[in-house]
C-alpha cells in the first residue's frame, strides 16, 4: 500500500518552498502560504504553478457538488468529495475570477477525501475541483451561474 | 470569545467537522465608499486542524472565500477526540479554538 | 373565484373594510392552497424556499452553519448588558424576555396603538434612561432582536385584533397599504408577493406573502449582516420607487400587524438565513 506523503515531506505547492517555519503556533514546520499561485489571474497558469503541470483527467469520481444558479455570489456552497484512494490534496478553482485558485485542502492520512466551504464568485463561471491521487490530478467541473440585477434589492 | 465555533460528530468512524469563523475576509479590491479609499486585503490564509494532537488537514485559503468563513471536512476519528482549529490572517492575525467530537 | 376576489378587493378598497380579519385570513390562507398545491402550510414560515428547489438547497447547505449564529451570540451579549442604571432588556419583558417573540406584534388597547418587539425594546431603553435605537443597518436593535427571535424558535403565532374601532382600523392601515399600488413602478406588496409569488421577476423569485414576519430579522448574505423587518419594508418601498418609512413608525407598524396576523399559526424561525 502506497504510503501517502505527509505534508512536512511533500511539496503542496510546485515552486514554492518544500517546507519554511510558517507563523503558526505549532513546532511543526508547515509549507508556506502559496504567495504566488494565489495571485494568478490565469486557469491553466494557476493549475501549472499548483502542480508543476496542466495535465488533468475528468473524472466522474470526483464529485462536485455546487448550485447551477447561484442565489447570491457572495456565498455559494461549495463541497468536493471523491471515491478515490490516497488522495493528497483538493484543489478548488473558479475560472472567471480574478485570480482562479480560490483555495487548497492538504489531507493527512486521517484526513477523509471530502472537504466544503463557501467561496466568492464575481460572475458566472466554470468552477473545476481538482483531486490530487497518487502522481495523477484527477478533475470534476460545473458551470455555476451567477446573477445580479434581481427586485428583491 | 474565540472567533472560532466549532461542531464536530462522529458516525461509523468517521467524524464530520463543521466550523464557522467570524472573519472579514476582505479581498482588498473593495472601496470604502465614502473616502474612496481601497479596503485594505484582511483574509485568513492558513487554518489547521488536529485531532489528539495529530495534524488532520492543512487548508489555505485565498480572498475568494466568502465572509465569516464556513468549513467542513472528515477524518477517521473517534467520540471525545479533541479536535482543534487554528487560523492565521495575511495581517499575522490568529486563533485557536479547540471542542470534543460527540 | 378566490383570485377574483382579491382583484375585486384591490380595486374597490372601500370593500375592503367589509371583510372581517378572520374571513381576509381565510381567504389568504385558501389563496396560497390553490397556487402553491404541494407546499404544506407550516413551510410557509420558509419564505421562498418553501417554492423554490434549487434555492432550498443552498439554504439547507447554509443552514448547515448559519452565519447568523454570530449574529446570535452577540444578540444574546448585547441582550445580557446592563443599561447605565443596572437593568437589563429582559426587565421590560415576561418571562424575562425569552421565548416571547411570537406575542408581537399586538395591539396595545391603553395607547390606541400597535407595539412591535423592536418597538418595544426601545421602549424598554427609553424607559430605563437609554437612547432609542435605530432599526437599521443591522446593529444593536437587529441583533437584540435577532437573539429574542433564536429563543422562541418553534412556538406558533397567534396576533389578535381585539374588537375595537382602534384595533380593527390599525388592521386596515396595515392592510390598505399592503394591496394599495405605489412608486413611480406602481406596485404593490401584493402585486410581487400575492399575485406573482413564485414566478421571476427578473433574476428573483418572490416570495409568498404567508410567513415573512416569522423569519426576522433575517441575515443577508449579499449585504453581510441583520436586516430588520421594518427595514426590508422600507427598502422594498424604495426598491419599487416609492418613498421609504421610519422604522417604528405607524404605517409599519401596522403593516407588521396585518403580515404577522396573516402567518397565524406559522413558527417562529428567525433570525432566518436569506441571500
Amino acid at each position: 500500500m502506497k504510503r501517502r506523503n505527509f505534508i512536512k515531506n511533500s511539496i503542496l505547492f510546485a515552486g514554492a518552498l518544500a517546507v519554511a517555519p510558517s507563523a503558526i503556533l505549532s513546532n511543526q514546520a508547515y509549507a508556506a502560504w502559496p504567495k504566488k499561485s494565489f495571485d494568478i489571474k490565469d486557469l491553466s497558469d494557476s493549475v501549472i504553478s499548483v502542480y508543476g503541470h496542466n495535465n488533468l483527467e475528468e473524472s466522474s469520481k470526483v464529485k462536485l457538488k455546487a448550485p447551477a444558479i447561484a442565489e447570491n455570489g457572495a456565498i455559494v456552497p461549495i463541497n468536493v468529495s471523491t471515491t478515490l484512494d490516497n488522495v493528497e490534496s483538493i484543489m478548488i478553482f473558479v475560472e472567471n475570477n480574478p485570480q482562479p485558485l480560490s483555495s487548497g485542502y492538504q489531507l493527512t492520512s486521517l484526513a477523509q477525501p471530502s472537504i466544503g466551504t463557501r467561496l466568492k464568485m464575481g460572475k458566472t463561471s466554470n468552477v473545476m475541483a481538482a483531486v490530487k491521487s497518487g502522481d495523477k490530478i484527477y478533475t470534476s467541473t460545473q458551470e455555476v451561474k451567477v446573477t445580479i440585477g434581481g427586485c428583491g434589492g | 470569545m474565540s472567533t472560532i465555533k466549532l461542531r464536530a460528530k462522529e458516525s461509523n468512524g468517521v467524524v464530520t467537522v463543521k466550523a464557522l469563523i467570524k472573519h472579514p475576509m476582505e479581498t482588498g479590491q473593495r472601496k470604502n465608499k465614502k473616502t474612496g479609499d481601497l479596503i485594505p486585503a484582511h483574509y485568513i490564509q492558513e487554518v489547521h486542524s488536529k485531532a489528539n494532537g495529530k495534524d488532520v488537514i492543512t487548508i489555505y485559503w485565498g480572498p475568494a472565500v466568502s465572509k465569516n468563513p464556513y468549513l467542513t471536512f472528515k477524518y477517521k476519528g473517534n467520540k471525545g477526540d479533541n479536535v482543534e482549529i487554528s487560523w492565521v490572517d495575511n495581517q499575522g492575525n490568529r486563533d485557536t479554538n479547540t471542542g470534543k467530537v460527540k | 373565484m378566490l383570485r377574483k376576489l382579491l382583484v375585486v378587493l384591490l380595486l374597490f378598497p372601500a370593500m375592503i373594510s367589509l371583510a372581517s380579519p378572520e374571513k381576509d385570513f381565510e381567504q389568504f390562507v385558501d389563496y396560497f392552497k390553490e397556487r402553491f398545491p404541494n407546499t404544506p402550510y407550516e413551510d410557509y414560515k420558509n419564505g421562498v424556499y418553501s417554492i423554490d428547489k434549487s434555492a432550498r438547497e443552498q439554504w439547507e447547505a447554509m443552514e448547515e452553519f448559519p452565519p447568523y449564529e454570530l449574529n446570535v451570540d452577540r444578540g444574546e451579549e448585547l441582550f445580557n448588558t446592563p443599561f447605565k442604571n443596572g437593568n437589563t432588556y429582559g426587565s421590560c419583558f415576561e418571562n424575562d424576555g425569552i421565548g416571547i417573540r411570537q406575542n408581537y406584534p399586538y395591539f396595545n388597547e391603553k395607547k390606541g396603538k400597535v407595539v412591535t418587539l423592536e418597538g418595544a425594546l426601545n421602549e424598554c431603553r427609553v424607559k430605563n434612561g437609554e437612547k432609542p435605537l435605530s432599526y437599521f443597518k443591522g446593529k444593536e436593535l437587529a441583533h437584540v432582536s435577532a437573539y429574542m427571535a433564536y429563543t422562541s424558535r418553534g412556538n406558533k403565532f397567534n396576533v389578535q385584533i381585539p374588537n375595537t374601532k382602534e384595533a380593527l382600523e390599525a388592521y386596515e392601515n396595515g392592510k390598505r397599504l399592503y394591496f394599495t399600488k405605489k412608486g413611480q413602478l406602481n406596485f404593490s406588496c401584493a402585486d410581487c408577493h400575492v399575485y406573482q409569488t413564485g414566478t421571476k421577476l427578473r433574476a428573483d423569485i418572490p416570495s409568498p406573502a404567508i410567513g415573512h414576519p416569522t423569519h426576522f430579522p433575517v441575515y443577508r448574505s449579499g449585504m453581510g449582516r441583520l436586516v430588520t423587518l421594518h427595514e426590508r419594508f422600507s427598502g422594498c418601498l424604495n426598491r419599487i420607487r416609492a418613498k421609504g418609512l421610519p422604522g417604528g413608525s405607524d404605517e409599519l407598524n401596522n403593516l407588521e400587524f396585518f403580515t404577522t396576523f396573516m402567518s397565524n399559526g406559522l413558527e417562529v424561525n428567525g433570525p432566518g438565513s436569506r441571500k
